[in-house]
């Protein structure tokens, strides 16, 4: 294949965008929570980004691309530390089907990686320790995320050479089942193994800073898309659709969560569009490439409503969720799974193809959820035995930010002098 | 000498401003204050959960003056700071034993 330099520099500025999402989504977290832990909740994902980018070039490529065991997941060892996967035998670089040199496709494919783990944490803000975090990235980027990947990318089970399409082949675009049925059910299993935040549910605790949220989410829309328009692989009208699709369903997402709250509290919030332009997101992530951009109407507008009648479940089910991870994520990631199965242009239900999608569809996203349930439930018990997940009372009351980073956000009066100071 | 006291609407914070200024009172501290009195607080949601915040902003005007001057001070804030609706807030006197400027260690009067 010879080299495509359009498409070389697309998936390029695509993993760029995809990367920038981290601190974007640190941005939208921060803000959300309280003055006193906003810094422990950027850390995390700016922790998030620093370990699985060292992971992913040792092993992480290798677990999701490298050769296939089982159908479950790629061998470490195959491509270890990239071996074989940037240059071919005679030391030019190899170039994949699109004509871009996969050396890219790694980074590309590193930066989703890096997002999905720090989804997660927005479900245990205020009151993790943050060495166990940090250990949990690293095992749960390993043991849950990498496998997944390559089910549903890589060649396994989950993938269009797996035992599922014989029914059809199983249709995730840029992720609705690795990425955020993934961290969304993760999420759930967290904020459950964790426990809830001291005064949850009693105290008030209100974003500390809802213009940082709102840009936040600026940052991750901006970022989507390298995620959904990068995931042709190529500069194409398939990427192009992939950006009109994911432009149109966040804006019928943001319609969608602000009219519910119009109607049911009274007001329509800027916290609710934020959180509609990420609920969108995720509804046509898996879906941007197989439906129509009035298809992504749909999409994008069922998944504001869900999503905003969802977040209130973690007071009547008594789970805290922090920052609505399982009810944005996991509950958008699952209709845009499955909403595929009805509006994909070839093979919907809507669109005369039968329920053979829409079965293959609703397989993948249980899959996703037992695999995902089972392993970080795992992993998060065997953490809290060894590490132990929580700060002390007393850090969470007076504030993780002092306690764990020994920082605060936010200047009020300064006292005190230098005690030490380092000079090289 | 008094110290004049008002909390008020932080919205009418600038009326107060130009109407002191206008009355020649030639300085004011101004700080933000929270609280509530008879207006209580408010609501706000926040993906769908509703919080009731009790403690309201506020600006918080201090004046110091001549106690001949307290009464027409008092009348000039309270005028300025008045919208007629429930929480606009109060103005108070209290009685000073002395004033020091910082600058030049004038105190009572001279230092006003």
């Amino acid at each position: 294949m010879e080299l495509d330099t359009g498409a070389t520099a697309w998936m390029l500025m695509s993993a760029s965008l995809v990367l920038l999402m981290t601190p974007g989504l640190a941005l939208f977290y921060g803000g959300m929570v309280r003055g006193k832990s906003v810094l422990n909740m950027m850390m995390m994902s700016f922790g998030a980004l620093a370990v699985v980018g060292v992971i992913y070039v040792l092993w992480g490529w290798s677990m999701s691309y490298g050769a296939d065991l089982g159908g479950i997941v790629g061998n470490p060892f195959d491509q270890f530390g990239l071996s074989g996967a940037i240059y071919d035998a005679n030391g030019e670089f190899l170039i994949d089907d699109f004509g871009v040199p996969s050396i890219v496709g790694v980074g590309f494919q590193a930066t989703f990686a890096i997002i999905t783990v720090a989804l997660i944490s927005g479900a245990i803000a205020d009151r993790a320790k943050f060495g166990t975090w940090m250990v949990f990235v690293a095992v749960w980027v390993t043991l849950c995320y990498f496998p997944m990947a390559h089910m549903v990318w890589g060649g396994g089970l989950l993938s269009g050479d797996g035992p599922f399409a014989s029914i059809a082949a199983p249709i995730d675009f840029a992720g609705g089942t690795v990425v955020h049925i993934n961290a969304g059910v993760a999420a759930l299993v967290l904020a459950l193994v964790v426990g809830k935040r001291k005064g949850f549910g009693s105290e008030p605790m209100r974003p500390h800073n809802l213009p940082l949220v709102m840009l936040g989410a600026a940052l991750l829309w901006f970022g989507w898309f390298g995620f959904n328009g990068g995931s042709a692989f190529t500069a194409d009208g398939f990427a192009g659709l992939a950006w009109v699709n994911t432009t149109v369903a966040t804006a019928a997402a943001v319609l969608g969560w602000l009219v519910v709250e119009k109607l049911r509290d009274g007001s329509a919030t800027s916290l609710g569009a934020a959180s509609g332009v990420v609920a969108g997101l995720v509804a046509i992530t898996p879906a941007a490439g197989s439906v129509s951009p009035v298809g992504s109407i749909a999409v994008g507008a069922i998944a504001g409503v869900l999503s905003a009648y969802a977040v209130g479940l973690k007071y009547k089910l008594g789970y805290d969720d922090s920052l609505d991870v399982v009810g944005v994520h996991l509950v958008s990631g699952l209709w845009g799974t499955v909403s595929i199965g009805f509006l994909a242009t070839e093979t919907g239900l809507f669109y005369g193809g039968g329920l053979n999608q829409l079965a293959v569809q609703a397989i993948i996203a249980v899959v996703a959820v037992v695999f995902s349930g089972v392993v970080t439930y795992l992993i998060a018990i065997a953490l809290k035995a060894v590490m132990g997940w929580r700060v002390s009372e007393e850090a969470e009351v007076a504030g993780i930010d002092l306690a764990v980073h020994s920082e605060t956000a936010y200047e009020t009066i300064q006292q005190g002098s230098v005690a030490k100071e380092i000079r090289a | 000498m008094k110290l004049v006291t008002g909390v008020i609407q932080p919205h009418r914070l600038d009326d107060v401003k130009s109407a002191l200024e206008a009355a020649g009172i030639r300085g004011m501290t101004v700080s933000e204050a929270s609280g509530y009195g008879r207006q209580k607080g408010h609501t706000e949601v926040y993906r769908g959960a509703e919080y009731t915040v009790d403690l309201v902003p506020k600006v918080r005007v201090e004046v110091l003056v001549a106690d001949e001057d307290a009464p027409t001070v008092v009348d000039v804030v309270v005028k300025a700071a008045q919208t007629g609706r429930i929480g606009d807030g109060k103005v108070w006197t209290t009685a000073l034993d002395d004033v020091v400027r910082v600058r030049t260690g004038e105190h009572g009067d001279a230092a006003l």
